[in-house]
């Protein structure tokens, strides 16, 4: 046995002793935490560090469009900081502003007859099944188990082929040396980028900065293939639509009211 | 009288080739003399025990082997065990500058590229990654928020 071998084998043993002792502890925080009938629903579960994602799971959000305040942009300024794009990092300076990066924006769409006004957050939708992974050339742009839709940067060659291929103007492409990198956030020159819902925070059972740092609660994030998830029963039971949905695409984000 | 100007040239090239050869013989010999040995800076003991993740050994010759490991399994399945992280690397081994601040990539003395540019091994990681702990709180208040 190779000093690797053995190696591999002591990780092994360590990592099933540390599930199970992080798996009772679990269920013990939980039953501390949690009083009776009081769910956590809207919160992930957090899944040990160890543990691969699992297609048991599929995430996703709920947008309200009603709750959605004109001239706010929380989400956006949240999501800038958390992930050091835009106002959040002071890297892109020479970019113009339609080449500077955008993971969400804000969209307002207006009634032409009534002049009613829709504000609505856009960023990657997750599909079930992501155009930007069928043009792929070289496998960068992936789903995980979980439904979430990542780009791999250490495989992307910045063709931005899935950039033509995103029905959604969802991803953007860095044109600029990048220094100021959040750990959990690697971002850089000649790599596609786009809304990653946070895997790093849902990773460790919290929810996406978006979802958080939005002040009238107008986005829900949840597991869809969990019935009893906040978001899941608030699918079953009220009207939401996705956008584009003629494209068959099987969204992850769905919105209501429009 | 063209052949002899021919024999002439390739005898003075030859000769021209033995000194260069010597002179290189000589500069080598300098230069083992003194060769310039790697300065490695000492890893911070704070995160885990006295000693890095593997035994050094391991680590010098297997890294790469490692980091490429914890890539894969990070990117694509959400493993995010601290152990064989990047992120792990450059804690325990931060390099602070004279301000008192960790030094980035761009520093020579950046752990990483004492040894990367004696080898001349060029790497790319930093072109996404942070190089320095510390950049993994948003620059506003969102955490202290919760």
């Amino acid at each position: 046995m190779t000093y690797e071998d053995k190696h591999q084998e002591d990780d092994n043993q360590i990592d099933a002793y540390r599930r199970k002792l992080l798996g009772g502890s679990a269920v013990l925080a939980g039953a501390a935490t949690l009083g009776p009938g009081v769910f956590f629903t809207s919160i992930a579960r957090a899944k040990p560090a160890d543990e691969p994602v699992s297609s048991k799971v599929r995430w996703g959000f709920l947008i309200d469009t009603n709750k959605c305040k004109d001239n706010c942009d929380k989400c956006v300024t949240a999501c800038e900081k958390e992930n050091a794009w835009g106002t959040g990092s002071a890297d892109e300076q020479h970019s113009r502003p339609d080449q500077k990066a955008q993971w969400i924006r804000k969209v307002t769409l207006r009634d032409k007859t009534t002049g009613h006004k829709t504000n609505l957050p856009l960023m990657c939708q997750h599909c079930a099944y992501p155009p930007c992974v069928d043009v792929c050339p070289t496998g960068a742009s992936f789903k995980r188990a979980d439904g979430i839709v990542l780009v791999d940067k250490h495989i992307c060659i910045g063709c931005r082929y899935c950039m033509m291929a995103c029905p959604y103007k969802a991803r953007s492409f860095v044109h600029e040396d990048l220094e100021h990198q959040r750990s959990f956030s690697p971002r850089g020159k000649g790599t596609v980028e786009s809304c990653n819902l946070c895997v790093h925070r849902v990773d460790n059972g919290r929810i996406p900065a978006c979802a958080e740092a939005c002040p009238d609660k107008a986005i829900l994030f949840g597991n869809l293939n969990d019935p009893n998830s906040e978001i899941a029963q608030r699918m079953a039971t009220e009207p939401s639509t996705e956008i584009r949905g003629d494209l068959m695409l099987d969204l992850g984000v769905r919105y209501q009211g429009i | 009288m063209k052949a002899q100007n021919h024999n002439k040239m390739r005898q003075w090239v030859g000769r021209l080739t033995v000194v260069t050869l010597f002179a290189t013989a000589l500069f080598s010999l300098a230069a083992v003399a003194g060769v310039p040995v790697p300065d490695i800076p000492k890893a911070i003991h704070s995160i885990e025990g006295t000693q890095c993740v593997e035994k050094p050994s391991f680590m010098i010759r297997n890294h790469m082997k490692i980091l490429f490991h914890q890539r894969k399994e990070t990117v694509h399945e959400g493993i995010r065990t601290k152990k064989h992280s990047l992120k792990n690397c450059f804690t325990c081994h931060v390099v602070k500058g004279a301000d008192g601040q960790p030094v980035t990539f761009k520093n020579p003395k950046h752990f990483c590229r004492v040894c990367h540019d004696y080898a001349a091994v060029q790497i790319d990681c930093f072109q996404c990654h942070t190089s320095v702990p510390g950049n993994d709180k948003p620059l506003g208040k969102m955490e202290d928020e919760l």
